[in-house]
């Protein structure tokens, strides 16, 4: 095996395994050998196409950052509903679209990936296209004459904060 | 903990059905696609809650059928924009302001 793609390997593994393990709930020899037959196929066949899992720090307080990631990432859900559903009962839909850039510090194609799903999911944007650093964000309520920093900190800083713990 | 279960299950079907009126009300395509993206995920986990409330045994895989949900859903919206950006849809702009600048270089 490759040293270098190494880490996918492993990951995809343990990815597969942890489902199967959800998935049959059960920790019987047999259930358990198939389980991991299988998964060491998966892995062994598709870990080449799954590069963009190097974006991932493992390291054990990456775990912690996680959690703490999610927590935040629900509030941020929660809050684009409430704010969402006040848009949409409004007598007059109080919007000001406009479609804007927004620079990410982030370097790793699963990085970028998570931020512009994060984005999507909070209140009032909705990501459209990445191109290497920039991300085109559709923003429902833009201020007038806003910079790239101006949007770069009002959207992305927050969730590049809480990512930067287990994403490069 | 039937009523607690269905307290989510309304829960989640209100904010589907502000997601379904949001899709009818907005101006045009890309806050239509915010409507529906947020308000479905959030009512798909309040009703996934509820129903792990009232089936426990089942929640690993309604905990899976969340995470792919939460993973998932955002990249076809995300998908589906994109493809109307890149075939030129315009994005509207509130008639009473002169259309601002966008600040793409």
């Amino acid at each position: 095996m490759n040293k270098r793609i190494s880490p996918p390997y492993i990951l995809t593994f343990f990815i597969c395994l942890l489902l199967w393990l959800l998935l049959t709930g059960t920790f019987n020899r047999e259930d358990l050998l198939t389980g991991l037959v299988v998964s060491a196929l998966v892995a062994y066949i598709s870990a080449k196409n799954l590069l963009i899992l190097n974006g991932l720090i493992i390291a054990p307080y990456s775990l912690l950052a996680l959690i703490n990631y999610l927590g935040y990432f629900l509030w941020a859900l929660l809050k684009s509903n409430i704010d969402l559903a006040q848009r949409v009962v409004a007598k007059e839909i109080p919007i000001d679209p406009a479609m804007i850039k927004v620079k990410t510090t982030m370097q790793s194609d699963l990085g970028k990936l998570i931020l512009a799903n994060s984005i999507t999911l909070t209140p009032g944007t909705l990501s459209v296209d990445v191109t290497d650093d920039f991300l085109l964000v559709h923003w429902i309520d833009c201020p007038d004459g806003t910079s790239i920093e101006q949007a770069t900190q009002a959207i992305a800083e927050d969730f590049e904060y809480y990512l930067k713990g287990f994403l490069k | 903990m039937r009523l607690i279960a269905d307290c989510f299950f309304l829960l989640g079907a209100l904010f589907i059905f502000l997601g379904a009126l949001g899709l009818i009300r907005m101006p045009d395509v890309y806050n239509r696609i915010q409507a529906g993206t947020k308000a479905v995920t959030l009512g798909a986990m309040a009703i996934f809650i509820g129903l792990f409330i009232l089936f426990p045994q089942w929640g690993a895989k309604l905990f899976i059928i969340m995470g792919f949900m939460l993973l998932t859903n955002p990249v076809s919206s995300s998908a589906i924009a994109r493809s109307f950006y890149r075939s030129g849809i315009k994005v509207w702009h509130h008639p009473s302001k002169q259309p601002q600048e966008d600040n793409k270089q």
